[in-house]
């Protein structure tokens, strides 16, 4: 029997799932963009938000990812779903290739380069590079997505696609951070001389952590370029970055409850705003500036691992070494 | 050889605004350890304020072409000062005691804030300053032709990096910042007043940049809100390149960086001009961080 | 063989000479003392055996292999495990994954386990909270186990920093003044803790400025002065010998 807390959950995802059948087709776009950004920042959330790695180049692996599934669709006739494997290996090496080099490098110069490779990349993708992207404007004519004979094309069958491989995401995401993997993340981002010191490959942990994050966002570019079906590199600016950057840390870092509720702010909330869109960045600045003064870990901050312990706290008769404490809890 | 020398003192003036950017980045990071990201945007709000007191106050009509640019720095000087000031007592000093992390992402809100209001307030489109400012004449240097302008540019951008230098090497306020960026504990105790002293970086380093966006402005004719960013990374290439926190090196990589950029954009490609700034940078941080003169960048084993 | 020798170990800063030509051996299963006035280089010998600075000469036999030039989380895979003069846990985090990050090397699961839970990831993660519970009784902070470290009393942080140390399962374990800012019942306390890491098999190295603890404690000591061994011996040699206590007081000038 479930508890009340999944249950409530449970009938939020159903009331959620259902949405699509009564709002407008706007509104469910509007939707399916907020479903994309959660993503994306639920894969930078890995890289800034667990190893606290100050990442403000993401929109370069969402990039090489949408472009990788464009090519090969226009290109080469290949059926987009499948190119979605492809589209994250060849971030997730773009990331490796580019990551190695700069890793150790100090946190505010790492964002630094960070911002120059995804300012390199988005220069390399208007310039034409390979005689492949098309230059600024971009790839046309991108095959819609179709899954087990079906063919996505509206709005509401986009809504499941993004939203079903969100749920998938968040499904992951949950279990890395509550492992091994997760936690070292964690160390280093707490200490990360502690954490070479308590045996820690440190260098090893970041460069993984930047390669699945970037896998991740490849791998929701393919979406991206299925929806739109056109695809240049104004999508993939430095401000893409940084409005992922702001989902996470303003979200919460860490926290995937704290990114979703970021997504929805950020993406979904200007939208019902439209009058004001201009103001939408203005805002975000200050937002950050009065963040980090009154609640630096972000609105909804990580809740903290559960382990199940009962049965030590309810066996320590023995005393202990050098205890002088009086019994357990 | 005409060429050449032509990209090379198109350079040397583009480089001595990255010169004048840069110093507002590395006084701040001397002192701070902080990267002002807002440092960018304040050079456009020089551009733009400057823009705004020329025409509106009719300051070269008055005043003639030299007197009339004269003044309208000094304005802008003072002004984007003052909001640099400002900036260092909302954004920064709250989180003087805060993990690095915080200061690195109220800067980048603080330059979003400041780059979009900037947009609000002179809208999106770009704006022109007056072309019948500037002198066109060319002179003959070596035999070689070249436009006055650009001696001007680089002049002007020497003058106010010698006052710099005035200051910070041959005044007592000065040797207080020197201190305070070599560091700000032994300086405290020196009786040095550490805020007063972070203060004014705060208002010099953004006045430079300020001056900065108005030379901008009357070389290029052409200002919009985004320009900040872009020169702002190049002029944060330019500071790491002279090593960050090192006032002469800074001064030495504005230049070296707008020479490299003239003559790469001529000689191997216009398109990717910007690229090779970028490429430079992240080659410096991964091979020689402290860059020509500089401090570390990257942690120890 | 010496289960660790330090052969010939110099480290300058600049012009600094802070470790000059240090020799000595630690032998397996016993309790080594390295003391000495501020500055003698004593961490710095401690950084040097752990890969945290390279030394310009000399080497760091562990079992026979010389360590140097290995980095630091490989150092600790080998067995030395070390604790820090300035305390450094994971402040925000409870004293329980405090201690997980020293288990973290022992083990296995990557990404993927990770992600599909596999039976064998679900075992281990239980086997590693079993061993982190394990030590933290060991050094007496079992009720603390949820408690963040920065909410940890400073004694209490350091025995934190002894328990993730040991939750490494090393061989040879290196404390940097492990006493600092105990009380004389918590000193009393870690001497016997101390006994009972080296009952447990793995043999210490420590950094200690309370003589009272060194005396009893240590079977050997190693004295060093500037960066350079001045002496080496039992407690009570060491207590006597005249070059120590002139290091320690200076010399008196009535009897030059």
């Amino acid at each position: 029997m479930m508890d009340k807390r999944t249950l409530a959950l449970f009938a939020g995802c159903i009331l959620f799932g259902i949405l699509p059948m009564f709002i407008n087709p706007y509104w469910t776009d509007v939707l399916n963009n907020v479903g994309l950004y959660t993503i994306l920042a639920l894969s930078l959330n890995i890289i800034l938000g667990h190893a606290g790695l100050f990442h403000m180049g993401h929109a370069a692996f969402y990039a090489v990812g949408a472009y990788t599934t464009a090519i090969l669709n226009t290109q080469y006739g290949v059926p987009v779903m499948y190119t979605m494997p492809l589209a994250g290996l060849l971030a997730g090496i773009f990331a490796l290739i580019v990551a190695r080099p700069i890793i150790h490098l100090r946190g505010d110069y790492l964002l630094i380069v960070t911002i120059g490779i995804v300012e390199i990349v988005r220069i390399a993708l208007v310039n034409d590079i390979f005689g492949l992207t098309g230059g600024a404007n971009g790839i046309f004519g991108i095959a819609r997505p179709s899954m087990f004979g079906f063919k996505i094309k509206k709005p509401e069958h986009f809504f499941y696609l993004i939203w079903g491989f969100c749920l998938l995401t968040i499904f992951f995401m949950h279990r890395l951070e509550n492992s091994r993997f997760g936690r070292a993340l964690n160390y280093i981002k707490e200490d990360d001389v502690a954490a070479e010191g308590s045996g820690i490959d440190t260098a090893y942990y970041k460069l993984i952590a930047f390669v699945l994050g970037a896998f991740w966002a490849g791998m929701t570019g393919t979406i991206f370029a299925a929806k739109m079906t056109i695809i240049s590199p104004e999508s993939f600016s430095f401000w893409e970055s940084v409005v992922l950057f702001t989902i996470v840390i303003l979200g919460g870092m860490g926290s995937i409850r704290g990114v979703l509720v970021g997504a929805f702010l950020i993406i979904g909330l200007p939208e019902l705003f439209r009058e004001l869109a201009m103001w939408r960045m203005l805002v975000f600045g200050l937002a950050m500036i009065l963040m980090m003064i009154f609640r630096t870990q972000g609105l909804i901050p990580p809740p903290p691992r559960k382990y199940d312990v009962l049965a030590y706290l309810k066996d320590a008769i023995k005393p202990s070494a050098a205890s002088a404490e009086g019994g357990a809890r | 050889m005409e060429e050449f020398f032509q990209q090379l003192t198109n350079g040397l003036a583009v480089g001595g605004i990255y010169a004048l950017i840069a110093l507002g980045y590395t006084m701040v990071y001397g002192v701070l350890k902080l990267i002002n990201f807002a440092h960018g945007d304040l050079f456009t709000i020089g551009a733009f304020l400057g823009l705004t007191l020329l025409t509106s106050l009719g300051l070269t009509d008055h005043l003639g072409a030299f007197a009339g640019v004269v003044v309208l720095a000094a304005m802008v000087i003072v002004l984007v000062g003052l909001i640099g000031f400002l900036l260092e007592r909302t954004a920064y000093r709250p989180l003087r005691n805060s993990p690095r992390l915080s200061a690195v992402v109220s800067a980048l809100g603080a330059s979003i804030f400041f780059q979009n209001a900037v947009m609000l307030i002179w809208g999106a489109r770009p704006l022109v300053y007056p072309h019948n400012i500037l002198p066109k004449t060319i002179v003959s240097i070596f035999g070689m032709d070249v436009p006055l302008v650009r001696i001007i540019m680089l002049g002007t951008s020497l003058v106010l990096m010698y006052a710099l230098y005035y200051l910070t090497h041959k005044t007592k306020i000065g040797a207080a910042i020197r201190a305070a960026a070599i560091d700000q504990g032994a300086a405290k105790l020196m009786g040095i007043d550490v805020n007063r002293v972070i203060a004014l970086v705060f208002c010099i380093g953004p006045a430079l940049g300020g001056a900065a966006g108005v030379m901008v402005g009357l070389y290029y004719g052409q200002i919009s809100f985004t320009m900040g960013w872009l020169y702002g990374l190049k002029a944060f290439t330019a500071a790491i390149l002279g090593g960050i926190g090192n006032i002469p090196g800074a001064m030495v990589g504005g230049l070296l960086l707008g020479v490299i950029e003239s003559l790469g954009a001529a000689y191997i490609s216009i398109a990717w001009k910007d690229a090779i700034s970028f490429l430079v940078l992240i080659l410096i941080l991964i091979i020689r961080p402290t860059g020509l003169l500089g401090e570390r960048v990257a942690d120890k084993v | 063989m010496s289960l660790v020798q330090l052969k010939d170990l110099t480290k300058t800063f600049g012009g600094l000479v802070a470790v000059n030509d240090v020799s000595f051996n630690v032998e397996q299963g016993s309790i080594v003392g390295l003391i000495g006035p501020n500055g003698a280089g004593k961490t710095t010998v401690f950084n040097l055996i752990t890969g945290n600075y390279i030394p310009d000469t000399g080497q760091v036999l562990f079992d026979g292999k010389d360590l140097v030039g290995m980095r630091t989380n490989r150092i600790v895979q080998h067995g030395i495990a070390r604790t820090f003069q300035t305390i450094r846990l994971f402040q925000n985090m409870s004293a329980l994954e405090n201690v997980l990050s020293g288990c973290h090397c022992r083990m296995q699961s990557g990404v993927f386990s990770a992600m599909f839970r596999t039976p064998a990831q679900k075992r281990e993660e239980r086997l590693a909270v079993d061993r982190a519970m394990g030590e933290l009784q060991f050094v007496g902070l079992l009720d603390q186990w949820n408690n963040a470290a920065k909410n940890l009393s400073y004694g209490k942080q350091r025995l934190l920093e002894i328990a993730r140390a040991l939750a490494t399962q090393p061989r040879f374990i290196i404390l940097d003044e492990p006493a600092g800012g105990m009380n004389d019942q918590e000193t009393q306390e870690l001497i016997e803790l101390i006994k009972a890491i080296r009952d447990r098999g793995i043999t210490v190295l420590l950094i200690e400025h309370d003589m009272s603890l060194v005396m009893k404690v240590c079977e050997h000591l190693v004295v060093l002065e500037y960066g350079a061994v001045i002496a080496q011996g039992g407690p009570s040699e060491i207590k006597n010998n005249p070059r120590v206590i002139e290091a320690y007081l200076g010399v008196d000038d009535d009897l030059l």
